[in-house]
């Protein structure tokens, strides 16, 4: 009976492998577009909007990936330029270090606690 | 007492947490780019607005002199507002405006300076808005002062006004 | 007019009533009856009516465009259909303030008739909390925003509402998103009453229980509305950006879902009470700040309501003199209360449920510090940075495999415990998820492994949850389907994140566009006028390989007032895929930028959201066995 209903699931789900369209080449473009704010939209990455910087951008980044570019140094040429307020990922630099490491340190922290607690009433 | 001392770390922490908003609110909150670390002038080569021809950036800015790059377009209703100062800038013996024409029709662009004045002794074209993204700028009107080591010194978003024309020719005095 | 001086007067007769309510109330509190004076109740009823009446009064004036009023003068205009002009009320800052009283007055009010049984001190203390709260929006609402500001000379026309808000999910969203927002502030309330009579035990557990599944239920809900607005009407096919705003909702709901589940154990013992309180305060206090954030205009977002640092620094000071007041009095009156503390052992229910929050505190602790980073960077060293999707997906995504297995786990413990069938039979169901994925998904991403392992652990649940919902077990049923739906909820949005594919492309009237699943032709143009816009109406027909063709028809509005161009985008669901196609004009051109998305699943995530609110519903009418 379970087995069945896997495969049935399995069957459905199988039909979807073929929606992606492989352009590959295009994966890094937009891979780098969505990581890039529109600085005159609100709210709005590169990649989703159709205005003037956006375009202007966009074809900044395509032609750096065709001069065979990488993403860090493209996002490093938009940085100088702009700021890195351009870009959706805070890198790890001095400046961002509380901000990635913060919640871990929280977690581990909540962990202990709650060891700390279990132990102490465990008598 | 362990309770005394984390009431003692909350109050300070909040206490932190207020002054920093309460300064956050303060501050500006739209985002307009630091011109603190002067930046030089991208190197870049420009079609020319009259000519088929293409202008070095080194030979555009070559001049001992203060120079303004002034970003517009026919298209751009600020713009127009903004070209009677221009044409008062232009008037000024310490400083040449070189102008940007933006993802423009040349046709509509030649119109535009024919009606309104030409404030540029040199104009070249962005037509797709890359040569724009070199200077860090946002869009149209974008009004940059340039000093005599060619380095960025302001940045003006939007169209300029009296206030702005008074700074610029405080400075290249 | 007349509508006006009523809405106004409304406000300040119910400000007074705050005071006269906190009089009556202080002096109750040490008669000797057991139930509290019957004027309270009256006062309170009165005070709610009267926001009702101010309500209605800027309802009136909206429906009207009576452009004396400022409020209504900014944010209407004559052109507008009646349904947007009423839901315009509460779309903007002063009006939704209206919102934040009519919801804490109201649920004050069907707290104080439905608490008869309760200990009366800690219902008239849970009433001078709520009160301090009213107190402080009404002060906010008469000093800085006034819905009722009186304009001349009389402008002829509004400067009309965003037509981006013009959408009936975004009428109906903020009032159900502040039902459960505002409501956790009598959670608020009552755990400070509760603190200070030393009440927090497994009786008041009880007793606030459906106060939290009732707020709970419609902030699930309220921003499941947000989320499907900004899917259907902002026109870039996603449905959720990690916006502030967004997060400010977001962040309540965790704590809130923590706190939900710490009551499931409060109310069967006296246990974890220090931290149900913690947790009641800082819920509320997440609601207060994050209209903190949103309001002040020290963030800047899609949906920030207008900019004005004089509201901004009331909200702030409000805000933390009500952290200070809450610490003050947890810190004076809370004794650890805890009977049978030492039943905590290792694979216990309260086990689960403490791991349950540890991870619910994690996610809020990467929401709350990426929200509130950039200002803190700001203000320390005047950098400015972003924090974007990228940020929150690579911190919450990896925990979300050893929460899910434990949200798995967690509740079948004694199944765990006890026999040895009952181990393998979930041995088995694991396995079966993993490679059932792997098969799945091995030639649809490049993060393989990652997906695999993440993937597996949203399918170990559904099939554990699944399972029990058939063996029909009635004992945990509102548990099960909330898991259930929660499982759902992860393998949808996983799904979706890998299946979907989209094409850009710039075509005009008569082109095809051919791509290898099939074809997009773009037949014709429509133009329309509508009473506030010219619509632009493309007809694309998509036609697959297998033969089968939908129809898209996409819009662009112009719009007069304000100045404005929207892109509709046109969307097919069905329950396998959403197909989507929005279309934008490319300046100086008869080239139209068409974006056409195919997105797998779509309709179950909101369907699984729709699930877990149906656990919380089911829990709040399971009867006492």
């Amino acid at each position: 009976m379970k087995i069945l209903k896997i495969f049935i699931i399995m069957l459905f789900l199988l039909s979807f492998s073929n929606l992606k369209s492989n352009e590959k080449s295009d994966e890094l473009k937009n891979k780098i577009l969505k990581n890039v704010r529109c600085l005159i939209c609100q709210g709005q990455s590169v990649f989703d909007s159709e205005s003037e910087f956006a375009s202007s951008i966009k074809l900044i980044v395509e032609r750096k990936i065709d001069e065979g570019l990488q993403e860090e140094t493209i996002y490093r040429f938009l940085r100088e330029k702009y700021g890195d307020w351009i870009i959706y990922d805070p890198e790890f630099t001095k400046n961002t270090y509380i901000l990635w490491l913060l919640p871990l340190l929280l977690f581990l922290i909540g962990g202990a606690i709650i060891y700390k607690n279990s132990k102490k009433n465990e008598k | 007492m362990k309770n005394k001392f984390s009431l003692l770390g909350i109050i300070i922490f909040l206490s932190f947490c207020f002054a920093v908003f309460f300064k956050g609110l303060n501050s500006s909150n739209i985002y307009s780019p630091k011109v603190s670390e002067k930046e030089n002038i991208p190197l870049f080569e420009a079609k020319d607005f009259n000519s088929t021809a293409y202008l070095n950036s080194k030979k555009i800015f070559e001049e001992d002199i203060f120079y303004i790059l002034n970003i517009w377009a026919s298209w751009c209703a600020p713009c127009r507002a903004e070209h009677s100062l221009l044409m008062r800038l232009s008037e000024n013996q310490s400083i040449k405006l070189v102008g940007l024409n933006y993802k423009d029709n040349l046709d509509n662009a030649k119109k535009f300076i024919n009606e309104l004045g030409n404030p540029y002794s040199q104009i070249i074209v962005d037509k797709d808005g890359t040569l724009s993204v070199e200077f860090g700028a946002y869009g149209v009107p974008e009004t940059f002062l340039i000093n005599k080591d060619k380095k960025i010194i302001r940045k003006f978003i939007g169209p300029i006004n009296n206030e702005i024309v008074e700074e610029i020719k405080l400075i290249i005095k | 007019m007349l509508a006006n001086q009523i809405g106004y007067y409304s406000l300040v007769l119910g400000l007074i009533f705050s005071f006269l309510i906190c009089a009556v109330s202080i002096k109750d509190f040490n008669t000797s009856s057991k139930q509290i004076n019957q004027n309270i109740l009256s006062l309170s009823f009165t005070q709610l009516v009267l926001i009702i009446i101010s309500f209605l009064g800027l309802i009136l004036s909206f429906v009207n465009s009576d452009f004396s009023n400022e409020t209504v003068f900014n944010n209407s205009h004559t052109t507008k259909p009646l349904f947007y002009k009423i839901s315009g009320t509460w779309g903007n800052h002063e009006g939704s303030l209206l919102l934040w009283l009519l919801v804490l007055t109201l649920f004050i009010f069907i707290f104080l008739i439905s608490s008869r049984e309760q200990p009366k001190k800690y219902r008239i203390l849970t009433l001078l909390f709520q009160q301090i709260i009213i107190i402080g929006f009404f002060l906010f609402v008469l000093m800085t925003s006034n819905p009722f500001n009186y304009l001349f000379p009389i402008p002829m026309e509004g400067l009309g509402l965003n037509p981006i808000l013009q959408d009936p999910a975004l009428a109906i969203h903020p009032p159900i998103l502040y039902l459960g927002y505002v409501g956790t502030s009598i959670i608020f309330s009552s755990s400070l009453a509760a603190v200070t009579q030393n009440y927090v035990s497994k009786e008041w557990g009880q007793h606030i229980k459906k106060w939290i599944l009732v707020s709970w239920i419609f902030l699930t809900i309220g921003i499941m509305l947000g989320s499907i607005w900004a899917y259907y009407e902002l026109g870039w096919g996603g449905f959720w950006f990690w916006d502030p705003v967004e997060n400010v909702s977001l962040m309540p709901w965790l704590t809130l879902t923590a706190l939900l589940h710490c009551i499931l154990v409060l109310e069967k013992k006296t246990a974890l009470t220090s931290w149900v309180v913690i947790l009641s305060i800082t819920t509320f206090t997440l609601s207060m700040c994050g209209t903190f954030l949103v309001r002040s205009g020290i963030l800047n977002s899609v949906h920030t309501f207008a900019n004005d640092p004089a509201r901004g620094i009331f909200i702030l000071i409000f805000l933390f003199s009500l952290i200070a007041l809450s610490l003050g009095i947890f810190f004076f009156f809370h004794k650890e209360n805890n009977k049978n503390s030492n039943n905590f052992f290792w694979l216990s229910r309260e086990t689960s449920i403490l791991i349950n929050n540890w991870f619910m505190m994690y996610f809020l602790s990467v929401i709350l510090i990426g929200t509130v980073y950039p200002i803190f960077l700001d203000v320390i060293s005047s950098e400015k940075i972003s924090v974007g999707p990228p940020f929150y997906h690579k911190l919450i995504a990896p925990f979300l495999i050893p929460f899910l297995l434990f949200m798995s786990l967690g509740p079948r413990l004694k199944w765990i415990k006890s026999k040895i069938e009952n181990k393998n039979s979930l041995i088995l169901t694991f396995v079966i998820s993993v490679m059932l994925t792997f098969f799945i998904i091995k030639n649809l991403t490049t993060d393989l492994l990652f997906y695999t392992v993440l993937i597996s652990t949203a399918f170990f649940l559904f099939f554990t949850t699944l399972k029990e919902l058939f063996v029909k077990r009635f004992n945990n049923f509102s548990q099960i389907v909330a898991h259930f739906g929660f499982s759902l909820l992860m393998l949808s949005i996983l799904f979706n994140s890998i299946l979907s594919s989209e094409i850009i492309t710039n075509m005009k009237v008569g082109e095809k566009y051919s791509y290898n699943k099939g074809e997009i032709f773009f037949k014709k143009i429509e133009e329309r006028k509508k009473s506030n816009f010219n619509s632009i109406i493309a007809h694309f027909e998509i036609k697959k390989e297998n033969g089968k063709s939908i129809e898209l028809k996409p819009e662009i509005r112009i719009y007069n007032q304000p100045n404005i161009i929207t892109s509709e985008a046109d969307i097919k669901t069905t329950l396998l895929e959403d197909k989507f196609l929005v279309m934008n004009l490319v300046k100086g051109n008869e080239y139209f930028n068409i974006r056409y998305q195919v997105k797998p699943f779509m309709i179950w995530i909101w369907i699984s959201v729709l699930l877990l609110s149906l656990g919380g519903l089911m829990s709040l009418f399971k009867r006492k066995i």
